[in-house]
């Protein structure tokens, strides 16, 4: 690759200044898993690199006083699913950070970058959208909030204009009995992009029995991870069953606009998606009635 | 300590009495390769190395109307650049390098191409700069005006008249008997094998099954990538360090596309990173070479992974149809195979094997096989692991489980009652010697794994049986004795397994030594008598004979030695069991190492094998999985690979083969292919998307060796290391039938596949 | 080209200088600047963890990371796993267990593994699989080496 100048600023301001001023010669470094792939290969173009992870607004992880919980831009994966508190409160995001290209990816990875890379099958936004994220945005006209669902615009690109930067994701606190989970499918068991992907998040009513609210979202069959709103709203009220499940799951599909490409045809992902919200349902409904919260392995049937 | 690895379960030949061979020694590059110190192709350092990188074409299939590389020897830090005009005009030369014969011409063009690109990745010229970076970038400086051509990537397409020709003057050359077709295509040979009468016998057969196939291209999937530095001094010597799987083999090729002698050509190899057939080429050294004359420095060029999928020689994709006959009882009377295999770029592929193996397994009295090599715009196919084998035991294992099910016959027993057994005649020709194919099936059918219930939805098991030849070809060692009772043996047999050990292993046996008193050197070509490349399962076998040759002649000149001592004849001396004799006099091979020097001097001894008596290697392989019918993913649950061995010198790494190959395999029959667009451009030559099998996708995979020895060789080896890629795509594809009912005929058996059938087929899944 | 960056590290618990450039990867001043060839290139992107090393504990590919990003960060390699005298017993499990074939594979599996047990001294062969997903083998089949890391997790309990 060409080379390129490299800058560590050690403040916000410093790295808004810079981005600002260089525009889109400048590149935002990370975790470096994606940018510094696209820059090798010619996909993505920097003439300076702006390592944000001396700044520590960017690698903090930081509960607030309301309960709910501030991540870095940059934390990396591996902060988080070794974290007991964040696997309780918020397991489908630990299920996406397990996930996300191998254990050596998720040592430098983060929730941040993966967002920023807005890739459509994104491992991360679709439980960043069901746990209800939102994006801390910095520039040079200030600071800004996006919810998560709205940031990404197209493959690959997102709300950030000239100057701005990601600075952490803001997540709200963990409701009661509510449990969450992320599946997606691919076909290895390990180190694919996904196939389809889908994030469940489920609060039961009184008893345990019905939903009282559910977020869906899914990744990879659409220009950029969304929302499965008509069968959220179906999902209300309904017995937190395998029916009502396999309904939403049905539902979803009319959601998704997939194309086909060599990690899947186009049918085939809109049929994942009923099988996968299906699954991710369930295990939301499991985590919500007081089940395990640590990643599950993705090696055997029905776990992807 | 080793207690704690499971380790397979032997059937030993009640002959064996053997001290040293059966053993596990630890390898004896172990400690190097366990800390990093090992000196693979990409850790040779030298003074003044420069590097380089190769420009590929962008288009599949078009002749190239002019190369313009001024701008990018302008480029500061570059310091050469090179095109096939470097290259000598190789004509219609012919060379034999070993494993058959080899148009030079082609070999050249590949590596650089000339007047015409033929798949997207050929390269086109190379640029050696101070560093990598640097080479990359002047790689974008150079200006190539393509003429684009109509392009054909699909074998069937390819045969048809009206194809795009890659060849304009090729004319399909008849196998056997040599007769040439009259018009050109893309079809460089055609097989013929018949014996008997195929109708009257189809008409004849209580039942018969007919089924078409296909496969992908597939990759070896190494996972270091090629890379060789060359160094061509002033005063005319070439020196090459090649990740090879063959030095002698890569010194004659980059000699003959060079066309210097051969003397001024060195080539030293380095531990290589894998290569199951696919480093048997070169492709870097000649072009590593033309640099580093022109710039006066050594020059390292590695491949990127990229350029590996795309530039280099992965095995045909494939169409195969396949039609078998029996009798009421089960008896294969008549089979009928006709194959295409593609080739990629240039002639040569691997439909000769192919032809020889589809009805291998079995005794079949008539029989008709028609197989074609036809010309692509894909990279040219080498070899990768029993190379064709593969392809036709996934179409004939599919087809005899589909008989068996029509007969109501336990699959290993319809298997047994046609097995290839001593003197069956294979269809092209040979007569097998003693094998092994009976006593593996039994053991197969013994096994716990056949006998275990397998319970639960969607879950199946599958059996398949798998053949390949082995090879003999020649092997040179030599061996200087120690005065501290240790040998130093210099073998050229380049180590992708642990064969250094292996061999170490027959020559400690021979001189009733511990195994770890061999000192094992893998040796460049000015070091060690010519040896052929290490692969066709070989080394254990020819390189290992060497070895016991060598010791031959250590313990004859020994016997002289201990003569002189005692003052007797050398004739009368004894040796047995590491102790020399003669009358009362004895002395142990230690205790006469220590008086070599006033004896005479200490010893070296020499040994060139062409051993014939090779022989085959048969698997039986079981699989259990279960098929996610939502989504058409299968995960393997249990995998069991017996094998016929000869005689396992070393079972660690015997057991190691079985389950390498096995999993290749696994990743062959799910989920491996190359996805190309419309215009022949390769959509995955990643290793994210080109899937090979990660530790999370598979099980531990059991092994049994049976131990039938060979004859031929004086511990019993059999070549191990390609038979066990053979059978299991086809017993993945039996155990898929046999979980949710659909035949598979497609390889890969990936997700979306699966799943469609599933869904096609309607009934679903029980 | 860019002008040359001061970087200053440590490596196998010594402390190390070295200038490059922005673009060159962690993986290429380790091999080609501090020769320590253990590490491998297998892909150049982040998809066959033979390049694998540990940046402060976190088993990392280093062809995905800048040289410059090393700066106060402490590096371990496959170099460092042996103490003077002896393998460490994941190295013996390897060779006792015949858990490579080629070789290339191994120093970046060496390393994750032992990242693994000392953060995790007794995986299961699940979690095994899955921690090492992340590292491509494509001789062995994956068998021995999860058979040596298991054996190597018995043999360090014993030490204890």
């Amino acid at each position: 690759m060409r080379d390129f100048e490299y800058k560590a600023p050690a403040t916000i301001d410093e790295a808004v200044t810079l981005l600002a001023e260089r525009g889109s010669e400048a590149r935002v470094l990370a975790g470096g898993t994606d940018i510094i792939v696209q820059l090798r290969e010619g996909l993505r173009k920097a003439d300076l690199v702006v390592d944000v992870k001396k700044i520590p607004e960017l690698m903090s992880l930081a509960w607030r006083d309301d309960g709910g919980l501030d991540i870095g831009g940059a934390v990396p994966c591996h902060v988080l699913y070794n974290d007991a508190k964040v696997i309780n409160a918020y397991p489908s995001i630990t299920d996406s950070a397990k996930i996300i290209g191998g254990w050596q990816i998720q040592g430098r990875a983060s929730l941040g970058g993966n967002l920023c890379n807005s890739s459509p099958a994104a491992d991360s936004i679709p439980s960043l959208i069901v746990e209800g994220a939102t994006c801390r945005i910095a520039g040079p006209g200030g600071e800004r909030l996006v919810p998560v669902q709205e940031f990404c615009t197209a493959p690959g690109a997102n709300v950030l204009t000239e100057g701005e930067m990601l600075v952490s994701l803001a997540l709200p606190p963990a409701g009661e009995s509510s449990g969450s989970r992320y599946m997606r499918f691919i076909p290895r068991n390990e180190m694919d992009i996904a196939v389809t992907g889908a994030g469940a998040w489920l609060r039961l009513g009184e008893g345990g029995e019905t939903v009282e609210e559910a977020r869906l979202a899914l990744s990879a069959v659409a220009p950029t991870p969304i929302v499965a709103g008509e069968a959220e709203a179906w999902l209300q009220g309904k017995p937190a069953t395998e029916e009502s499940f396999t309904e939403a799951g049905d539902i979803a599909r009319k959601a998704a606009s997939p194309i086909s490409d060599m990690r899947g045809p186009a049918d085939y992902r809109t049929h994942l998606v009923g099988v996968l919200v299906k699954r991710a349902l369930n295990g939301a409904l499991g985590r919500a009635r007081g089940g395990d919260r640590n990643p599950v392995i993705p090696s055997g049937i029905n776990l992807c | 300590m080793s207690e704690n690895f499971n380790h397979a379960q032997i059937i030993k030949d009640p002959g064996d009495n053997y001290k040293i061979l059966g053993t596990r020694p630890v390898r004896h590059d172990g400690v190097d390769k366990v800390t990093g110190r090992a000196i693979y192709g990409n850790d040779v350092q030298l003074q003044g190395l420069v590097e380089g990188a190769i420009l590929r074409s962008p288009e599949a299939h078009a002749r190239i109307l002019s190369i313009d590389t001024s701008e990018a020897e302008a480029h500061p830090g570059v310091l050469a650049v090179t095109t096939s005009a470097d290259f000598p005009d190789l004509g219609d030369k012919i060379a034999n390098l070993g494993e058959g014969p080899v148009n030079l011409a082609h070999l050249a063009a590949n590596c650089l191409a000339k007047d015409k690109v033929l798949y997207k990745g050929h390269a086109v010229a190379a640029v050696a700069a101070q560093n990598v970076h640097i080479a990359r970038e002047a790689l974008d400086l150079i200006k190539v005006e393509y003429e684009p051509l109509p392009i054909v990537t699909d074998v069937l397409e390819a045969m048809k008249d009206g194809a795009p020709l890659l060849h304009e003057g090729l004319l399909t050359n008849l196998v056997p008997g040599g007769e040439k077709a009259e018009a050109p295509s893309n079809i460089s040979d055609h097989h013929h094998f018949k014996r008997g009468d195929t109708e009257a016998a189809f008409e004849a057969a209580h039942i018969v099954v007919e089924r078409e196939f296909t496969t992908q291209t597939v990759h070896q999937g190494y996972i270091e990538p090629h890379v060789a530095t060359a160094h061509w001094n002033q005063d005319g010597q070439l020196t090459v360090w090649a990740s090879t799987q063959g030095s002698f083999s890569a010194r004659e090729q980059t000699s003959e596309v060079l066309q210097i002698p051969i003397s001024k050509v060195k080539v030293i190899p380095c531990e290589i990173g894998g290569g199951f057939g696919g480093k048997i080429p070169i492709y870097l050294e000649p072009v590593a070479a033309v640099l580093s004359r022109k710039c006066g420095r050594p020059v390292k060029i590695q491949m990127t992974r990229d350029g590996v999928f795309e530039g280099t020689g992965p095995t045909p994709a494939s169409f195969m149809r396949i039609k078998l006959g029996v009798d009421e009882a089960g008896k294969m009377t008549v089979g009928e195979a006709w194959l295409a295999y593609d080739t990629g770029a240039f002639p040569g592929g691997v439909i000769g094997p192919g032809v020889m193996c589809v009805f291998s397994c079995y005794d079949i009295e008539h029989a008709h096989i028609d197989g074609y090599d036809v010309c692509v715009n894909k990279p040219w196919t080498k070899a990768y692991r029993a190379p064709g084998s593969t392809h036709v035991a996934y179409a004939v294992e599919s087809v005899v489980d589909e008989l068996a099910e029509k007969l109501e016959m336990d699959p290993i027993d319809l298997r047994l009652l046609n097995a290839a057994r001593e003197g069956t005649k294979r269809v092209d020709g040979p007569v097998y010697p003693r094998i092994g194919l009976i006593e593996t099936l039994e053991a197969a059918k013994n096994h716990d794994h056949y006998k275990s219930p397998l319970e639960g939805p969607n879950r199946g098991r599958g059996v398949a049986a798998g053949f390949w030849f082995n090879i003999g070809l020649k092997s040179a060692a030599t061996a200087h004795v120690n005065a501290d009772g240790t040998v130093t043996l210099l073998e050229g047999s380049t180590d992708i397994g642990g064969t250094r050990t292996s061999i170490s292993m027959q020559l400690a046996e021979t001189l009733g030594i511990a195994a770890e008193d061999i000192n094992p050197k893998v040796a460049d070509t000015d070091s060690v008598g010519y040896t052929d490349i290490t692969g066709g399962s070989r080394v254990t076998f020819a390189t290992g004979l060497a070895a016991v040759e060598v010791g031959k002649d250590i313990i004859s000149q020994m016997k002289e030695r201990a003569a002189k001592l005692w003052e007797c004849e050398a004739a009368d001396v004894e040796f047995s069991d590491g102790i020399f004799s003669q009358g009362d006099n004895s002395i142990s091979f230690k205790e006469l190492c220590a008086k070599l020097s006033r004896t005479g001097g200490l010893i070296t001894a020499r040994a060139s094998v062409d051993p014939q008596g090779f022989t085959n290697g048969f698997g039986v392989h079981i699989c259990d999985l279960e098929v996610d019918v939502e989504t058409g993913k299968v995960q393997i649950l249990r995998y069991t690979a017996l094998q016929d061995a000869g005689k396992a010198i070393h079972p660690s790494y015997v057991e190691g083969q079985l389950q390498g190959g096995s999993v290749q395999g696994i990743g062959w029959a799910l989920n491996e292919e190359y996805l190309f667009d419309e215009k022949g451009h390769m959509l995955n030559p990643t290793m994210l998307d080109y899937r090979m099998p990660t530790a999370l996708d598979v099980p531990m995979i059991d092994t049994v060796i049976i131990e039938v020895p060979n004859p031929s060789h004086p511990f019993g080896v059999r070549g191990v290391g390609e038979t066990p890629i053979v059978p299991p795509p086809g017993a993945i594809a039996n155990a898929v039938k046999s979980a949710i009912g659909i035949r598979m005929t497609e390889l890969p058996m990936s997700p979306p596949r699966v799943h469609s059938a599933i869904t096609e087929d309607g009934n679903g899944a029980s | 080209m860019g002008k040359k960056i001061h970087v200053s590290t440590t490596i196998n618990g010594e402390a190390v200088e070295f200038l490059c450039e922005a673009r060159q990867s962690l993986l290429e001043i380790i091999r080609d600047t501090l020769t320590l060839t253990g590490a491998k290139e297998g892909c150049n992107n982040g998809n066959c963890g033979a390049c694998t090393v540990l940046m402060n504990g976190v088993p990392v590919d280093s062809c995905l990371v800048l040289a410059v990003e090393a700066e106060g960060a402490e590096l371990e390699t496959v170099e460092s796993i042996a103490n003077e005298e002896h393998l460490h017993p994941l190295q013996e499990c390897f060779l006792e267990g015949a858990a490579l074939q080629c070789g290339i594979c191994t120093p970046g599996f060496l390393v994750s593994a032992k990242a693994l047990l000392d953060g995790h001294p007794e995986p299961t062969e699940e979690e095994i699989r899955f921690e090492l997903s992340g590292n491509l083998c494509r001789c062995t089949g994956y068998d021995k080496i999860v058979r040596a890391v298991q054996a190597a997790s018995e043999r360090m309990k014993e030490v204890k």
